[in-house]
């Protein structure tokens, strides 16, 4: 066990890792206090405390149904949707509860914005794609510099300038995928969720996806959930590690483990779960 | 048993699998070419019937089809020749256009509230079992429902009885078909709209209807075209005229009510013009469904 912690550490584990950027203590923009979510009456996740930090990016990883789909979907009220979800605990955007009586979910999402696990764009021309979201927002000024802004922003624009009238649906799935972080860029968010984003994308449309990550971690913040663990250690600046445990009653829960820099979960967890997870040995 | 017997052998040395058609058992080649025959034939014989009304009317009718058909009054004796069908063709495209204009509207906001805001509460699901047993009802009931429940208070047959009982028949079959076609529309959509921070009501009318613009179309089409042939209730409620009358006020006629009326007389003459309001009604369900289809693709989205 000495042996193993001693080698182990992010270079041996991932060999051509980039070791995560400096993380200056950047002001956190959501803040999750005590926040369990329920299906009805079962607690899907209990008790997660973490902070997501302004231009940073924050990943969520863990085996599967540990509920960390479930606390992204939470940030930005999409939980709402699903019939009988509620959320307990705290969850502030800039100091205020996102949980509110009178905050309106979609002035939430308006300002938090998300891209799927399945590139999802409206069967629509790839211009409608992207002019949806502002038409909506009631911008009507400006639309193809809008548009094409968007479309550079996803790292897009070079691949569909010529053919911007062309279906959505008639993109492949990397380009499908950048065109709906496009469409959701296109709204100016000053967060965006991603739920595992590249799971349905080959390793190089995944590169291009975590390139484009990098570099809109300079203009927004962003939380992104994966099963990849290298992916994590590639792109984020902080990690949370979720996993699923049998409660006193038998019942499974997803918990937040260890939530702390990328560097330090992935060279010197401080959980044992943890450190059993990323090298493979449980998950 | 011979089969088991060669694959160790063959996993040993391995033989170039023979891919050829020919290669596989003849029984089964001649179960894959029967059940190809077999649903051939099921075509054909579903076709059968639609060819033999299609050439018999058309047939019969083309003798006694032209303009003056489609414009001239209709004889008030059933034994005169002559004469045409334009009180009739007046009176189906005024009475299933007013069923349209009442059933469309209210037949898929219903489905609309249906599939995106009550989805399984208690109210939903009656209005679901109410319009499936409303689609049940058969048309000559729903005939003496609005002559009693209308009729009789209004004390006159008019073309808007008809129109009304033509609606009610039209309403549950919409209701019923567009929800279907919204439920296709994948959730994914209406997530990736939600989180781009639209109301619901937006994401109904922007992502939601085009995707289901062209089935609705359909089950639209489909429930006007039977409402357009609908004979018993009309006959009921609209009385009948010989000129036309272009105004939901008073009698009406409808081309399906002139055929059943003028089929009954014994009298050649008013057989050829049965004949000659058949294939008119034909001519302009289809005229209408080719139009729907258009414009429907015009607002539809392309896949590619």
């Amino acid at each position: 066990m000495t042996t193993m912690s001693s080698d182990f550490t992010l270079s041996t584990l991932l060999p051509g890792a980039v070791p995560a950027m400096p993380v200056a203590s950047a002001t956190p923009v959501m803040q999750l206090e005590n926040v369990s979510v329920f299906y009805g009456n079962y607690e899907a996740v209990r008790g997660t405390n973490m902070a997501v930090r302004e231009h940073q990016i924050t990943a969520l990883i863990g085996p599967s149904g540990c509920g960390k789909s479930t606390v992204l979907r939470s940030l930005n009220r999409m939980n709402d949707l699903v019939a009988g979800a509620r959320v307990a605990g705290k969850i502030t955007f800039h100091g205020q509860d996102l949980y509110a009586p009178d905050v309106d979910p979609i002035q939430v999402r308006r300002r938090i914005g998300m891209v799927f696990q399945k590139p999802n764009p409206f069967p629509k021309s790839i211009y409608e794609n992207v002019a949806y979201g502002l038409k909506i927002n009631g911008i009507k000024d400006n639309m193809d510099d809008r548009v094409e802004q968007a479309l550079r922003g996803a790292a897009l624009w070079d691949e569909v300038k010529n053919k911007l009238k062309t279906s959505g649906l008639a993109l492949s799935g990397g380009q499908q995928q950048r065109l709906c972080i496009a469409r959701a860029i296109a709204v100016k968010p000053e967060v965006i969720l991603m739920d595992e984003p590249c799971s349905a994308l080959d390793p190089i449309a995944t590169g291009k996806i975590e390139d484009l990550m990098h570099d809109l971690a300079g203009t927004y913040t962003i939380v992104i959930v994966t099963h990849n663990m290298q992916q994590a250690a590639r792109v984020s600046h902080h990690t949370a590690f979720f996993t699923a445990e049998l409660d006193e009653a038998g019942v499974r829960h997803g918990r937040l483990v260890e939530f702390n820099d990328t560097g330090r979960i992935f060279t010197n967890p401080s959980d044992k779960r943890t450190e059993d997870y990323i090298t493979g040995r449980f998950g | 048993m011979t089969t088991t017997a060669t694959r160790p052998s063959a996993a040993a040395a391995p033989v170039p699998a023979d891919l050829r058609r020919s290669a596989l058992p003849l029984r089964r080649r001649m179960t894959d070419g029967f059940s190809k025959g077999l649903m051939g034939l099921a075509l054909l014989i579903a076709l059968i019937p639609l060819g033999l009304v299609i050439y018999h009317v058309t047939s019969r009718g083309i003798a006694v089809l032209d303009w003056d058909f489609i414009i001239d009054d209709i004889p008030n004796s059933a034994r005169r020749a002559g004469g045409g069908m334009g009180p009739a063709v007046a009176g189906t495209l005024l009475i299933t256009g007013a069923a349209a204009a009442m059933a469309i509207p209210l037949g898929v906001l219903g489905s609309i509230y249906l599939n995106e805001y009550g989805k399984q509460n208690a109210l939903a699901r009656l209005i679901r079992t109410m319009a499936d047993v409303m689609t049940g009802v058969p048309s000559v009931v729903m005939g003496l429902f609005i002559y009693v429940s209308y009729v009789l208070i209004v004390k006159e047959q008019s073309g808007f009885a008809a129109a009304l009982a033509l609606g009610c028949l039209m309403l549950p079959v919409i209701i019923r078909s567009s929800e279907e076609m919204l439920r296709l529309v994948p959730d994914e959509l209406r997530q990736a709209s939600a989180a781009l921070g639209a109301r619901r009501w937006k994401t109904t009318v922007s992502v939601v209807l085009p995707a289901a613009i062209s089935g609705i179309v359909s089950g639209v089409m489909l429930a006007i075209a039977r409402a357009a042939g609908e004979t018993a209730p009309v006959v009921l409620v609209a009385g009948t005229i010989f000129t036309s009358n272009w105004t939901l006020d008073g009698a009406n006629t409808t081309l399906a009510a002139q055929i059943f009326k003028n089929a009954g007389e014994p009298f050649p003459a008013a057989q050829e013009r049965a004949w000659g309001a058949a294939l008119t009604l034909m001519v302009i369900v289809l005229v209408f469904t080719v139009v729907a289809r258009l414009i429907s693709s015009r607002f539809a989205i392309k896949e590619r």
